[in-house]
């Protein structure tokens, strides 16, 4: 009683919020977008454990730029995840997430079996904004080319320019919008081993890279104007058609800028045991050096409770080969995204044997 | 004075049938000139009123026969019988006699209709006579026991009937009243040289008639 | 002493079974009636809503092209690319094997899925319903329907409404061949913050407020109303019956009544014993007549279901759902209705003197008092329905009007009757005569509600007869001007249109295209016909408002001509002007259009060609000399190609249509026969119930020399007079009844008005109909009398009653 109860209020509450319905749940799976939600749905995590016919499978060797800035719509998933780490003129700290997830319905690469997903997000001390955009591939509604000029966009929000070491970054919700215009001071890293990122024992891989040198400038607007901003953003692509194993429940990620100039990205992948860990340093001038399973730790030191989850928003983050060992704290401990997948993603600062400031990712905390 | 008005010869009637079967009258001779009076007495249950009922063609006897004015009731059916009783047959009962739509005028005026002497002066006069005059226009649920049994009287007198019977006519009254009725029945039967039957099973009231039958076990007795 | 008490109450229907079963049937047929038409009308406005909210339950802003014609799906994207969050949406009707279908495309990345009925937004939206092998989701009713049509695969869900399906917008386009194109965007909540305006991004196209999707309820409003007044018809002659019974019931256990007084029982206890007692029989006969009203309803709802879609284009399903809610309304009105029904009796029970006269006044004479009122009462509510008549307007108002002027018939019945007895009383000159007439008048308190409930079951059965017939006669004359072709040929493309115009040179007296476009006409859904000029459409086309040389302008493309329920309920007439695309051309005649629920304009072929030039040129009606039909159809199959189901020739339309015709009013006078017979076994218990008191009466009568054989003539005789004088009276009733219906009710329903005709033969029969269930009502009782032992008759003497 009280249960079908408090089921009810939830439902209530969830649908005055932003989050739409929950029968959206069969649109997740159709989109083939749980597995980047971790264990959201043992239904959908269990589909991923086992490899899907039809699907191009990840390699290593050598990226194929521009045309790998492009879509690979032969695989089954793909992203295009900018998040940048940005100071008003009175100091404030501001985050901004830009994502744009290809997501193929059936093998085969057609255009119009691709399903498309925007995330924004703007990000302030006190206050977290979400948009979340879908559409339908091959209509022109959203999409990326990277041949001539680089551009990926769904409605109106986009990351186009010239090529992809100056973009303008262009998104927008009912009550926040940012216009945003980045450029590469630095060359594109390679993830992995040469760009072939392992997620797990068992093999799971991805192709991943990234562009983590972009400086920023630009205008937020929020409720109660526009705010002139400065700093540096992140870019993540990454494709693959199986990327979890089957003991897989999430992961939690970081890309860190330290004052130094240098960048590490880590992530830890949760399963049943003590987790499947990944690493990449990057020095100042851009050379990366891969870091295996066991290499980076990353502990919770403090929860916090968002969304009915409680949510780790304190981390010790240790790389004894680089002699990393910090704290890294969330800016804003509520940058939950209410999104069809839900999960936390926002800007953190660095304490500890480094100074900085990056971006925490966790899925599957469910 | 000629034919008897009423002649029962060797009457028998039985309810019912088989192993139930009662016999109230094995064998009742009677007789009753124009203007004599009888009474009919008995315990309760000795067959008075079945007779009474046998006489004015209500229902039918079993066997023997009844002559009325010169006409044999027990070969007559029930459209023959309903004529006789019409014609020449008034009853009165000891109550509930009265037809409850119609006034009491239209009571009185009823049965001389029906058998078409209607003779408006003399109902009149009945009616004036039996203290009914201002009652006319009343239904009968709107009299008293007394007034309703004096239109009953009014009623069988208006179509003058060779015969009248009467059923304990003041049995539902008291006593006072009764007398009154009787009183006014006797007057009015002596004055038209009407045959009277009345059941009663008071000896006084037999008293003040002119002879007087005892039915006993079914049969007369005295 | 309370359980005492009880055993005392009850055994008296023990001893009466008959009057408990008078009772538990009247209750259940009245509750069954109600309860039966509620659950059709409950069933209808489900589907409305399911259909209403085929796309969310709230109505959303749309935006479409100014004449709601298909856009390109270009447009979307443009929409999209600039910041506007729509979605687009595909709808149409296709033909299929099972009836017709209703198709909605949706696009599942862009439209809130909250917007889909719970059971297609769930499990049924999986990866395999986009693309372009995707599924239609149907209701199962629907899907049933469907089974072995042509069609993707079909998913079953409850809550879809019924006749629709949700596909893919790709698979939606595909059946509807729409590839490309989209009916409207559905504009949806929480917009960013920058967007620019409409006109720059997409000029042409207009952004429509919101709509209440509740057309349909609204168009179908009248004929729901329409069963609502039959039930409520119904209910109220049952409860006639029940009245009748409760009040006798009451009347008959009053000296037990006394008794239990005197012997102690409080008032209150009795009270509350008998309130008890009507409870349980109420609910009981409640729960009778729901399951009657199931089978009711059950049985009509094909027929509902056929009509609508009919006469509105409304989709229902024929088949019935059980709601709960349901059988809580119906109980609720059987217990409301025994309470009224029983509400007098109770109150002189609570009155009741201890020391009232043993002999109980059942159906004693009425007080003048009470007649006096109920006259006054008749009075009023004719007043009253004088009054709506002449200053309300709309349907409720007609209703009302309607509603009272029954009732103040059915209260001026007994009135009526009254003076009529009397009179014959007055005039009659045998004893007899005068006693039929005053004992027929005592009996007619008892008799009254029956008499009543007779009435207004006579009443409306000639009116809504005299409606049917007026609006059959009307209706077949007008089939025969507007069906004027022999032959109706549509071809499959405007190619093939084309050379069909070519092929038919020669053959026909005249091929006359009749194309057509749908527009918004008064703010609704419209359509606009193009016509030829042609002696066709001048000699027969049926006008009912014209100016002069009206044919010639329209030839000439100077104005238009609009049907009468566009005329009606946007006072078209001649003189004003039609608002049409880029157009504002005058009215030059009105024409009746009947059994269409949209508005229509006619407009000249050329004008129409002209203004419309997406016009769909496919249908011709093609004028032929009678022996050459059956000829030219072999040619056209045969020579031409086309194929046999394209051509229909006159009389299949009429058939057709006749059809559709005949079907909208099964259930009108399945109502109808209903009611009579509830009125009929009214007029039979109270007989019944009479009889058994009638001895009193009869017993003096007998008595004074009156044959029972006669006496039961008499009694046959005075159950025809009173039924025979009841439908004298329900003759005028009806027709103004009739009258109300053709000229008031129906052009607030449907938007025509139609003339009044007589049909005394159809009344013959009623009144022999009726004379034959008062007689067959009253045989019972009279054979009964005829064969009466004397020694029952006797007893009345003997025993105090």
């Amino acid at each position: 009683m009280n249960g079908k109860r408090q089921r009810s209020l939830r439902r209530r509450t969830l649908r005055g919020g932003y989050l739409p319905d929950q029968r959206w749940r069969g649109l997740v799976l159709a989109l083939g977008l749980v597995f980047w939600a971790g264990g959201v749905l043992a239904q959908g995590f269990a589909g991923l454990g086992a490899r899907e016919d039809g699907y191009a499978q990840v390699a290593p060797g050598a990226f194929d730029f521009p045309a790998d800035h492009g879509a690979h719509p032969g695989f089954r998933i793909e992203w295009w995840y900018i998040t940048a780490n940005l100071t008003g003129e009175d100091g404030t700290e501001y985050g901004v997430q830009w994502t744009l997830f290809r997501s193929a319905l059936r093998p085969g690469g057609m255009v119009d079996q691709q399903a498309w997903m925007g995330h924004a997000a703007l990000t302030t001390p006190d206050r977290h904004f979400v948009a979340e955009r879908l559409g339908r591939g091959g209509t022109g509604q959203a999409g990326v080319s990277g041949e001539e000029v680089f551009s990926a966009w769904i409605d109106e929000w986009a990351m186009a320019g010239r090529d992809i070491g100056t973009v303008d970054l262009v998104a927008q919700g009912p009550d926040f919008a940012y216009e945003l215009r980045l450029a590469a001071e630095g060359p594109l890293v390679a993830q992995g081993k040469a760009g072939f990122s392992v997620k797990s024992a068992s093999g799971q891989a991805s192709r991943y890279y990234s562009q983590p040198f972009y400086g920023v400038d630009g205008v937020l607007t929020l409720p109660e104007g526009p705010v002139a901003v400065t700093g540096q953003a992140w870019l993540d692509r990454e494709w693959s058609s199986q990327l979890l194993d089957a003991d897989q429940s999430g992961w939690d990620w970081v890309s860190l800028h330290f004052d130094s100039g240098a960048k590490l990205m880590g992530f830890v992948l949760r399963d049943g045991g003590g987790g499947f860990t990944s690493a990449t340093w990057i020095a100042p001038d851009g050379t990366p050096t891969p870091y295996g399973d066991g290499d980076l730790t990353m502990t919770p030191l403090e929860r916090h409770r968002v969304a009915e989850r409680d949510v780790p928003v304190v981390w010790r983050v240790e790389l004894p080969a680089r002699a990393v060992d910090v704290t890294i704290t969330a800016m804003n401990r509520d940058a939950w995204m209410p999104t069809l997948v839900p999960y936390w993603e926002g800007p953190v600062t660095i304490k500890g044997s480094h100074q900085g400031r990056g971006y925490l990712e966790m899925t599957g905390y469910d | 004075m000629g034919l008897p008005v009423l002649s029962v010869e060797n009457v028998t009637k039985t309810w019912g049938s088989g192993a139930e079967a009662h016999t109230v009258l094995r064998g009742v001779d009677l007789s009753l000139k124009a203007g004599a009076s009888l009474a009919l007495t008995g315990e309760s249950g000795s067959g008075k009123s079945t007779l009474l009922h046998l006489i004015a063609g209500l229902d039918h006897a079993d066997g023997g026969q009844i002559t009325i004015d010169g006409q044999r009731m027990t070969a007559l059916d029930d459209a023959g019988r309903a004529a006789l009783r019409r014609s020449t047959v008034g009853v009165v009962f000891q109550q509930f006699n009265l037809i409850p739509s119609l006034n009491v005028f239209d009571n009185i005026a009823f049965q001389a209709r029906l058998a078409g002497r209607a003779d408006a002066p003399w109902a009149a006069s009945l009616a004036r006579r039996l203290g009914l005059e201002d009652h006319l226009r009343k239904f009968p649920e709107q009299l008293s026991g007394g007034q309703q049994q004096r239109v009953a009287i009014a009623r069988t007198l208006a179509a003058r009937p060779r015969l009248v019977l009467a059923d304990e006519p003041t049995g539902n009254l008291d006593e006072d009243t009764g007398e009154r009725v009787l009183d006014l029945m006797l007057g009015l039967v002596g004055e038209t040289g009407t045959a009277l039957l009345m059941v009663t099973h008071s000896p006084r009231l037999a008293a003040r008639l002119d002879a007087r039958a005892h039915l006993e076990r079914g049969r007369i007795t005295g | 002493m309370r359980r005492a008490a009880l055993h005392a109450l009850l055994s008296h229907w023990r001893r009466r079974p008959f009057q408990l079963l008078t009772l538990v049937l009247g209750l259940a047929t009245a509750t069954a009636l109600w309860s039966g038409v509620q659950a059709i009308n409950a069933e209808a406005r489900d589907s409305y809503d399911r259909a209403a909210s085929a796309l969310g339950p709230a109505p959303r802003a749309t935006i479409t092209t100014p004449d709601r014609t298909p856009m390109d799906m270009a447009q979307f994207i443009a929409l999209r690319r600039a910041g506007w969050l729509v979605s687009p949406v595909v709808e149409g009707t296709i033909a299929t094997q099972g009836g017709p279908l209703r198709i909605i495309g949706i696009d599942p990345f862009t439209l809130p899925l909250a917007d889909l009925p719970s059971g297609a937004g769930d499990d049924a939206l999986t990866a395999s319903f986009i693309g372009d092998t995707g599924p239609l989701i149907v209701a199962p009713e629907t899907a049933a329907r469907l089974a072995g049509a042509v069609l993707p695969p079909l998913i079953a869900r409850q809550g879809v409404a019924p006749s629709l399906a949700y596909a893919d917008l790709p698979v939606a386009q595909a059946l509807l061949e729409m590839t490309g194109r989209i009916s409207r965007l559905v504009v949806l909540d929480r917009q960013p913050l920058r967007r620019p305006a409409l006109s720059d991004v997409a000029p042409g196209l207009v952004l429509n407020a919101p709509e209440d999707g509740t057309d349909m309820a609204g168009l179908t409003d009248s004929f729901h109303l329409n069963l609502t007044a039959f039930g409520l018809l119904s209910f109220a002659v049952g409860l006639f019956i029940v009245r009748g019974t409760i009040g006798l019931a009451f009347e008959q256990r009053r000296p037990v009544f006394r008794t239990l007084r005197a012997l102690g029982l409080p008032a209150r206890s009795l009270l509350a014993l008998l309130l008890g007692e009507l409870l349980v029989l109420a609910l009981l006969s409640g729960a009778l007549g729901i399951a009657l009203g199931y089978l009711v309803a059950s049985a009509l709802i094909p027929d509902v279901a056929a009509t609508l879609r009919g006469l509105y284009g409304a989709s229902v399903e024929g088949t019935l759902s059980i709601r709960p809610i349901w059988w809580a309304s119906g109980l609720a009105i059987a217990v409301l209705g025994t309470g009224l029904a029983a509400i007098s009796s109770l109150w002189q029970v609570a009155r009741l003197p201890l020391l009232a006269p043993a002999q109980p006044r059942a159906w004693a004479r009425a007080s003048e008092s009470a007649l006096a009122w109920q006259g006054g009462a008749a009075v009023f509510l004719a007043l009253l329905s004088a009054a709506t008549l002449t200053f309300g307007s709309g349907l409720i108002a007609a209703f009302v009007m309607l509603g009272a002027l029954l009732i103040a018939a059915a209260l001026a019945l007994p009135l009526v009757l009254y003076a009529v007895m009397a009179l014959g009383a007055r005039l009659a000159r045998a004893p007899l005569v005068q006693w039929f007439w005053a004992d027929t008048r005592q009996q007619l308190p008892g008799l009254s509600l029956a008499l009543m409930a007779l009435l207004l079951a006579l009443a409306a059965n000639i009116g809504v007869g005299t409606m049917v017939s007026s609006f059959r006669l009307t209706f077949t004359g007008w089939l025969d001007q507007r069906l004027a072709s022999e032959l109706y040929v549509t071809a499959e493309t405007d190619a093939q249109a084309r050379a069909l115009q070519t092929f038919l040179t020669g053959k026909t007296e005249a091929v006359l295209p009749i194309w057509h476009i749908d527009a918004t006409l008064a703010g609704q859904p419209g359509e606009i016909y193009g016509v030829a000029d042609h002696l066709t459409y001048r000699d027969n086309w049926p006008l009912i408002a014209r100016t002069p040389d009206l044919w010639d302008r329209l030839a000439r493309g100077e104005g238009v001509l609009v049907n009468e329920q566009l005329a009606r309920r946007a006072g078209l007439w001649p003189g004003a002007n039609v608002a049409l695309r880029d157009w504002n051309p005058p009215v030059l005649g009105v024409y009746s259009d009947y059994g269409n629920p949209l508005g229509q304009v006619l407009v000249g072929i050329d004008s129409l060609v002209a203004r419309y030039p997406e016009v769909e040129r496919l249908q011709f009606g093609l004028r032929v000399a009678p022996g050459q039909i059956d000829g030219l159809r072999d040619a056209l199959i045969a020579d031409f190609g086309l194929p046999a189901d394209r051509i229909v020739d006159q009389t299949s339309i009429k058939a057709f249509s006749l059809g559709v015709f005949e079907r909208t009013f099964t259930v009108s006078r399945a109502l109808n026969v209903l009611t009579l017979s509830v009125a009929g076994f009214a007029i039979l218990t109270s007989l019944l119930t009479l009889a058994a008191m009638r001895l009193p009466q009869l017993a003096p009568v007998w008595a004074l020399g009156v044959a029972r054989r006669r006496l039961a003539r008499l009694e046959l005789l005075r159950a025809l007079v009173l039924a025979g004088l009841t439908f004298v009276c329900a003759v005028p009733v009806g027709l103004l009844l009739a009258w109300v219906l053709l000229a008031v009710i129906n052009v607030e329903a449907f938007g025509w008005r139609l003339p009044l005709f007589l049909f005394p033969r159809d009344w013959l029969w009623l009144g022999l109909l009726s004379l034959l269930a008062a007689g067959a009502a009253a045989l019972f009782p009279a054979v009964r009398i005829a064969r009466m032992p004397p020694a029952r008759l006797l007893q009345v003497f003997a025993h105090e009653r």
